[in-house]
């Protein structure tokens, strides 16, 4: 008697049914949107806050490079001393002071500048100001030395190198971002979904040791169909919660911004790249058009497969192991020393996934542990991205099933001795005598 | 056909550590047979194999003559010593989810749960969870559940732990009552009142070997030693003492009685009967008490076990 999808239904419906599992699922996108909002606002805040600062410029060198910006207007004083325009912007309650002192010789010009504050500047303040000032002396020294400016200005070519292969595909540096963004996305997300739910399982198995409810199920049914039937129960009900949690995330994010009014994904961008974007010749436009190109560049539809393949394949070999430790143990407390021969592996290939594909793809490093089944599936999701053979995708492929065919052969053993074990804690060896009985 | 069961020669190791050895049983259609045999016998290992739980290294199980195979699931229901439910699920659903396991359609499972709930009245725990509910209650789901596909082979291990007096001999009453039915009952435990009550047959297990097997009856004959009780009235006691240890083996005997007797267990030797030994009391005393000794199932399994 086939009872798999009586145990698939029962396993799916309790997590879904149970209260924690339901509150972390709706809780889970609004403390994340509402954390993303609280930020987003308070740093739109921020930047609508239009900073005042005073110049007083006594050389009167570099009064034109300070124009007015959106978040920051200058005001500049003329004629009065520095105590007395000290005074002035204290009492206009002004951001600050920026103090150049009258001087003639240009090399010595970094010791008479000085910014007064009531409270300390920023960071990116002070540099601003600084790059400002640097430039301006910069071109003051080069007319002093007789260089026209403007034939430097002219003169100025911008680079980006396009990218080839010798099969014609066309890619080019943001390429590889976006790949990159792809494949650690994907493996991270796998990694995730492993620890998250491959715990899960785990308790679910340790629950039914606990309430000693075991020997009556595995009277009915076969030990291997009941950690199965656990194992695609539960991550059903993981994809259950993933895809909830991505459509009602994407729906309050939607909500949020429109009624704040405040563009959540904006915010999220560093500024600093947005600026240098916008400061570079070719402008956000062609950045927009080799975005478009990187996308139809990657081979979606083979990542689209492989990223199929290699998560459930993947997710399987580890979760059948989780079971197989929640067998082996009577509570929570003790799986602690088989959880460490487990999120190694783990830990390990996202590690290589971020520090070595990243550098090196196609390198030694990332070949070997694409291969290898207990790092192959995050390692081989960052890799592909970037093009790899298919048959190199098929053979991994075909090392992970065959590892997953044996862990679940191995953690069945495990399974079907230890969930009437009760009592002592095993030790490994103990394990292994397990497997011949 | 007599046996619904048939263990032979059913060997099973864990490791070094030899669980079952050669162990043979029968087990007659029809009857309640009770599986004796100190902790750590091998008992459970034996209901294991019976289950399909645990594979044996050597010898064959048949169920009504066929060899066990899967379709034989929902011949056989299960208590289990060591038992439990879903804590955190709800009574009903349980019970519906278990007897599916079993083979049950939902709707025959729904309607045989309503008869059975009704019976034992416990309609009412339906929507309840088991964490609710008490320890005794919770027994009696599961004693729903191990009975309710109406299986030809019923299995019991410790069925009476955890029931107060009135509860326990409720459960009684519906075992008897299944085996009326048809069913037959294997029945595995350490209270030997319970076993002279119910069993008709027995087999005894100790470190892994079958060491007695046959109807209670039977068995019970055989280990009876030809001894009685017996309460005299005499003039002189000690006289009488003296005079009967001399020709019996006469040990000091424990019973009620109205008058002040001399009360003593007389051991006969094969070829005397209890006539020779009434015939020989009477030219001596009154006998106000004369009753052979029966050994008790507690009795058989004590000496038994330490003979082994």
């Amino acid at each position: 008697m086939n009872h798999l999808p009586l145990i698939i239904k029962r396993e799916y419906l309790t997590k879904v049914k149970n209260k924690s599992f339901i509150v972390m699922t709706i809780l889970s996108p609004i403390i994340m949107i509402a954390l993303i909002a609280v930020v987003a606002y308070l740093s739109n805040l921020n930047n609508e806050k239009v900073r005042v600062i005073s110049i007083l410029d006594e050389s009167g060198l570099v009064k034109t490079v300070f124009k007015d910006s959106d978040n920051i207007n200058y005001d500049f004083l003329e004629g009065v001393s520095l105590e007395i325009a000290k005074e002035l912007v204290n009492e206009t309650s002004n951001y600050g002071l920026l103090h150049i002192e009258n001087i003639k010789n240009l090399d010595s010009v970094s010791n008479h500048i000085k910014f007064y504050s009531e409270e300390s500047p920023s960071l990116s303040l002070i540099s601003d100001l600084e790059r400002k000032l640097e430039k301006a002396f910069t071109n003051l020294k080069m007319e002093e030395a007789g260089i026209d400016i403007s034939k430097i200005e002219a003169s100025k070519v911008n680079i980006n190198i396009g990218q080839e292969n010798f099969s014609g595909e066309e890619s080019s540096k943001i390429d590889s971002v976006i790949k990159l963004i792809f494949g650690c996305a994907a493996g991270y997300l796998l990694f995730m979904f492993i620890i998250i739910y491959g715990n899960m399982i785990m308790r679910s198995v340790i629950e039914e040791k606990t309430s000693r409810i075991i020997e009556v199920i595995i009277s009915s049914v076969k030990p291997v169909q009941l950690m199965l039937g656990k194992i695609i129960g539960t991550s059903l009900a993981g994809i259950t919660q993933f895809v909830i949690w991505v459509v009602f995330g994407g729906l309050l994010m939607t909500i949020v911004s429109l009624v704040l009014g405040i563009s959540l994904m904006d915010s999220s961008l560093p500024q600093q790249e947005l600026m240098e974007m916008a400061s570079n010749n070719q402008g956000v436009e062609f950045y927009f058009e080799s975005f478009k190109q990187a996308l139809s560049n990657m081979p979606l539809i083979n990542l689209i497969i492989a990223f199929i393949f290699f998560f459930i394949g993947g997710y399987l070999l580890y979760s059948s192991l989780y079971a197989a430790i929640g067998a082996a143990v009577d509570n929570e407390t003790d799986t602690q020393q088989f959880m460490l021969p487990i999120l190694m592996p783990l830990i390990l290939a996202v590690y290589i996934g971020i520090f070595t594909v990243i550098e090196d793809p196609h390198g030694t490093v990332s070949t070997v542990f694409s291969y290898i089944p207990f790092t192959s599936p995050v390692v081989m999701l960052m890799r592909i991205p970037f093009g790899v053979p298919i048959w190199q995708q098929v053979l991994s492929l075909l090392v992970l099933i065959g590892t997953f065919m044996f862990t679940v052969w191995f953690a069945a053993k495990i399974y079907r001795v230890g969930i009437l074990m009760y009592g002592k804690k095993p030790s490994y060896k103990e394990l292994l005598k397990w497997i011949k009985y | 056909m007599s046996n619904l069961l048939e263990v032979s020669e059913v060997s099973k190791h864990f490791g070094d550590f030899k669980a079952l050895n050669n162990v043979s049983i029968q087990v007659p259609k029809g009857s309640i047979f009770g599986l004796l045999g100190p902790n750590g016998a091998g008992k459970t290992t034996l209901i294991r194999v019976i289950n399909q739980i645990t594979m044996p290294d050597s010898g064959e199980v048949r169920l009504d003559g066929d060899l066990l195979n899967p379709t034989h699931i929902k011949d056989i229901g299960y208590l289990p010593e060591e038992r439990g439910l879903y804590k955190s699920m709800k009574v009903g659903e349980q019970a519906l989810y278990l007897a599916q396991l079993k083979g049950l359609s939902k709707i025959e499972a729904k309607k045989r749960l309503k008869y059975w709930f009704d019976r034992l009245e416990i309609g009412d725990w339906w929507n309840k969870k088991i964490q609710e509910l008490s320890k005794g209650m919770a027994q009696k789901i599961q004693f729903v559940v191990t009975v309710l596909h109406n299986p030809k082979l019923l299995i019991f291990d410790e069925p009476f732990s955890g029931f107060d007096p009135i509860n326990a001999n409720l459960i009684k009453d519906e075992i008897l009552r299944l085996r009326e039915e048809g069913a037959t009952v294997i029945f595995s435990t350490h209270r030997m009142e319970s076993v002279e009550e119910l069993c008709d047959d027995i087999a005894l297990i100790n470190k892994s070997n079958k060491i007695l097997e046959g109807k209670l009856i039977d068995i019970k004959r055989k280990y009876k030693t030809n001894t009685f009780e017996v309460g005299l009235e005499a003039e002189n006691k000690t006289a009488l003492n003296t005079n009967l240890a001399e020709k019996f083996i006469v040990t000091e005997a424990n019973f009620k009685s109205l008058n002040n007797d001399l009360k003593l267990n007389i051991k006969l030797s094969e070829n005397e009967t209890a006539q020779d030994l009434i015939s020989f009391l009477n030219q001596k005393a009154r006998i106000n008490h004369f009753v052979e000794v029966i050994p008790s199932a507690n009795d058989i399994f004590i000496q038994t076990i330490q003979n082994n």
